[in-house]
């Protein structure tokens, strides 16, 4: 059973000046694939990232992402994929329900799809009692539930998750991986740029990004043992190390 | 010498963010507040630092109580506050220089104590703070945490944010330190920077879970724990789930944890009923806890672990 | 102390690394006072205008000339006919016409009274009844001169004058308010910015847990900006007397003190904002409604008290910068010295040390 790749970039390059954030990388992430995109801070995943969700034009090389050109098709790209990150997810002041008509708003779904799926989502969720309260006043792990699923609320065909569970408690936490697996069964690609390498050991494949080139990518069994350590936190240390 | 707590409490607009918190942290020792965000961690810190007063309870720190003598504390510690805070426009040297100044000392003064991490960013003296990296920022906040020669440091969640290699860079500086002579207390919300920490509080939602060293909290896991994996994860963790004799099912990377109800458990069981379940390339191996994995089980029966503790 | 000039040591870097705000800083004054001064005038200078004389006798001639002759106004176009009026308007080549009718000069000297009509482009209706009372008294002038040569009895004509600002300089008014919004703004406003940038950026927290003192603090965040004022005050009064020719009648010296008393409460002001907001941001917002809304519309810098409803009357006493102004104005423009000032000077005093009390017992050496 073969796959259709969702995302395939082939040496795409990102110039500032002289400074090349994103050196040539290429590779392909497939359909319902859990994708972890690994570097230290200013590694340039950051860069490409955001070239990859439409917001910043390569500076040369190709990339296609669910489909659509990064260069000519930017506007279908950010209809096509959701995205969540730690910094920026729901609004505090607003509360759960008009959080969810917001995004859903945004997103073009139809008031009647948006009523639906608010209902689905706060079922699912087990957040009947709290639907009317602000999002400010959640505990951080529902808040990152809540926010992964607001990004799964247009059927995006891939969803970008920038460090999602930084500082959660540990079973929130697998919670919310749960999410995740169950998001990537129902054949949604995820694409998880983190720092944070135990995050990577939950992901199907990972590439790690040094000084804007894609210095490793392999599923993490493998890529321990190439590096003969036995966690993703030394594969990283010895791949930064040289 | 070292900080004694006991009894406190301390609630924010009707939330307890500690309820009822005692521990002590021996001179010297380097000490572990493990938690996620939201556990209470950084309204500890700011009561032993003096910055904030509790409702309930007492506590010492260097041999001072936090309210009676909160001019001798602020003499005597050095405190490096979750997010970075330091003078963005002010250069590497100057921020060093200025909080020498303000705790009446010299940077030449106690230049031996820094020497190892200042000597890593020296290069960059004359760089301004806020154009530094995240793991020199950390370095400098360190550096003029340290720079009046303190008898306490309090570092709260210095490695959030902060890449692998400057992590473990830090925990090796924060080693060393700890030979000159300081008491350490640090927090982190990632469980496996417990196993540096000499001794190691486990914290959630303002109550400790359980304090003990990293390796008698992982050696008192009440159960085995199997490394379960197959070819579809989802599948995998909905199978488990399903199981009538499970206790807990946890992703945990690659594999799934598994610990059972029963005592005489086989794993040729799990593995029949896994089958059955049309899982493929089945693996179940035995493997040992972790911190996590106790931080889990505790967080689970939070009343039963605080009458463990007790005894 | 050396505690304290290594804190006022970094201050200063803060304030001349932050290129921006030095901008603002030292650049407004200049901007506000120049503004002011040339822009936002209403005076009249050189106004266009036309003639349209039916009479061409010799008092209308002797009127023209002295029109002309008044720096006020130049005599652009003399028109024929009544429909050359419009027109000129139009075209927007003059600000006002005068209509002599016919025979002006003999009925004056028949009954005693003539017309003269003058029409002023009301698009602008401050400027156009500028023109208009300028033009008013250059006739009324003319009228004294002619009745003094016929009649040597008591001619008695009501003569407006203008004392302190004869010449209705507009800037010599504006000096003592732009002086204290920028005080006031720099005072207030950057101090408060300057410690809450503190609290937000968590360095607040380690200057508590240190042995540095809140008073060190308060006063090493205050002093370089008591500096700087200082500075925007010298150069405020030096641009006023060199640029707009304004003269200060009284002492320099009361002056300065006056200043740096009104400084001083500025900046208390400023502490007591930051000790009950969070952000820079608040900050900001309640420096410039809370302080400088006041300062321009109740302190009397434009809207003349006297003419306020009652309960703003009374709201405006509670304002330190009214009495600056008032204090401002005497020693500026009438050259009085403390004896006529003492009562506004001890108002500022009392207001500066209820604020500084305020704010030395609302700041906080804990987190809350």
């Amino acid at each position: 059973m073969k796959k259709t790749n969702v995302i395939q970039v082939e040496d795409l390059t990102k110039m500032f000046g002289d400074f090349k954030a994103v050196n040539g990388i290429t590779f392909e992430v497939k359909k319902g694939e859990i994708f972890g995109f690994l570097g230290a801070n200013g590694a340039g995943k950051t860069t490409a990232m955001k070239m990859l969700i439409g917001i910043s034009i390569p500076t040369s090389g190709k990339a296609h992402v669910a489909g659509f050109d990064v260069f000519t098709q930017a506007e279908d790209i950010k209809k096509n994929i959701g995205y969540m990150s730690q910094k920026f997810a729901l609004y505090d002041d607003l509360t759960v329900k008009e959080n969810i008509s917001f995004f859903g708003g945004i997103y073009g779904l139809t008031k009647a799809r948006i009523k639906e799926k608010t209902k689905e989502l706060i079922e699912d969720l087990g957040l009947q009692e709290v639907s009317n309260q602000l999002v400010g006043s959640l505990p951080l792990g529902w808040k990152q539930k809540i926010s992964f699923s607001v990004a799964l609320l247009h059927e995006p065909k891939i969803v970008f998750l920038d460090e999602p569970t930084g500082g959660v408690d540990p079973i929130t936490r697998r919670q919310f991986w749960e999410m995740i697996y169950k998001a990537a069964h129902d054949g949604t690609t995820i694409f998880v740029t983190t720092h944070y390498m135990d995050e990577a050991e939950y992901c199907d494949r990972v590439s790690i990004m040094v000084n804007g080139k894609i210095e490793a990518l392999n599923t993490p069994k493998k890529l321990k043992e190439q590096f003969q350590v036995d966690n993703m936190n030394d594969v990283f240390l010895k791949l930064a190390r040289g | 010498m070292g900080i004694t707590v006991s009894n406190i409490s301390k609630s924010y607009k009707g939330v307890k963010a500690l309820q009822d918190i005692s521990f002590e942290v021996k001179p010297n020792e380097l000490f572990g507040l493990i938690g996620p965000d939201g556990a209470g961690k950084t309204t500890l810190f700011r009561i032993l630092t003096t910055l904030l007063i509790a409702d309930k309870g007492q506590a010492s720190v260097a041999g001072f109580d936090v309210l009676k003598d909160f001019k001798d504390i602020r003499k005597h510690v050095g405190y490096m506050p979750g997010r970075f805070s330091l003078y963005q426009d002010l250069t590497v040297e100057e921020n060093l220089e200025f909080f020498a100044t303000i705790f009446g000392t010299t940077i030449e003064e106690n230049y031996d104590l820094i020497k190892d991490i200042y000597v890593q960013i020296e290069p960059f003296k004359d760089r301004r703070a806020g154009k530094l990296s995240g793991g020199m920022k950390q370095k400098l906040a360190l550096s003029c945490a340290l720079i009046h020669k303190p008898k306490v440091l309090f570092l709260d969640e210095p490695t959030t944010g902060v890449d692998p290699v400057s992590r473990k860079e830090f925990w090796d500086m924060l080693k060393r330190l700890q030979q000159k002579n300081i008491t350490i207390l640090v927090s982190t919300p990632y469980m496996d920077e417990a196993a540096l920490c000499d001794r190691i509080a486990l914290i959630q939602d303002g109550q400790i879970l359980q304090i003990d060293t990293p390796e008698a909290i992982v050696k008192q896991y009440p159960k085995t724990i199997y490394n379960v994996s197959a070819n579809n994860m989802y599948q995998l963790i909905n199978s488990l789930k399903d199981y009538q004799y499970q206790h807990s099912v946890y992703p945990f990377g690659e594999f799934v944890h598994y610990t059972d109800v029963r005592n005489d458990f086989k794993i040729n069981d799990l593995k029949m009923y896994l089958e059955a379940e049309k899982l493929l390339n089945i693996k179940i191996e035995k493997t040992q806890a972790t911190i996590e994995d106790s931080f889990m089980e505790l967080a689970k029966y939070p009343n039963r672990t605080c009458k463990l503790s007790k005894t | 102390m050396k505690r304290f000039v290594g804190f006022i040591k970094k201050e200063f870097y803060h304030i001349f690394r932050d290129t921006r705000s030095l901008f603002i800083l030292f650049g407004m004054p200049i901007v506000q006072i120049l503004l002011f001064g040339f822009a936002i005038t209403n005076e009249i200078n050189n106004v266009d205008m036309a003639i349209l004389d039916h009479s061409k006798d010799a008092t209308t001639k002797e009127i023209i000339n002295k029109i002309s002759a008044s720096k006020y106004f130049s005599i652009k176009q003399i028109l024929e006919r009544e429909t050359d009026i419009e027109a000129v308007f139009k075209k927007g080549k003059v600000k006002a016409v005068l209509n002599f009718e016919t025979d002006f000069g003999k009925n004056l000297i028949k009954n005693h009274q003539a017309t003269v009509q003058i029409i002023t482009d009301a698009t602008d209706p401050n400027t156009a009844n500028t023109i208009s009372n300028y033009i008013n008294s250059i006739l009324q002038n003319h009228q004294q001169e002619q009745n003094k040569a016929i009649h040597i009895d008591y001619v008695i004509v009501p003569e407006p004058r203008m004392v302190y600002n004869p010449e209705l300089k507009s800037v010599y008014m504006f000096v003592p308010g732009v002086m204290t919004i920028i005080l006031m703004l720099v005072s207030a406003m950057m101090t408060s910015i300057s410690i809450t940038r503190e609290k937000e950026l968590g360095t607040m927290e380690i200057l508590l847990v240190s042995p540095i003192k809140p008073f060190q603090v308060i006063i090493g965040k205050v002093f370089p900006y008591i500096f700087l004022s200082v500075i925007n005050a010298v150069v405020i009064v030096l641009l006023s007397i060199f640029i707009f020719k304004m003269p200060v009648q009284g002492s320099l010296f009361l002056l300065a003190l006056e200043s740096v008393l009104f400084i001083i409460s500025a900046l208390a002001l400023g502490i007591l904002i930051s000790t009950i907001s969070a952000t820079q941001q608040t900050a900001m917002m309640i420096s410039l409604m809370g302080l400088m809304l006041p300062v321009i519309l109740l302190s009397g810098f434009i809207f003349p008290i006297s003419s306020m409803p009652l309960p703003l009357q009374v709201l405006s006493n509670i304002i330190p910068a009214k009495w600056f102004i008032i204090i401002l104005k005497g020693i500026m423009l009438k050259g009085v010295g403390l004896e006529f000032i003492w009562k506004e000077t001890l108002i500022l005093l009392g207001m500066t040390i209820l604020f500084i009390g305020l704010s030395v017992k609302k700041y906080k050496i804990r987190l809350e």
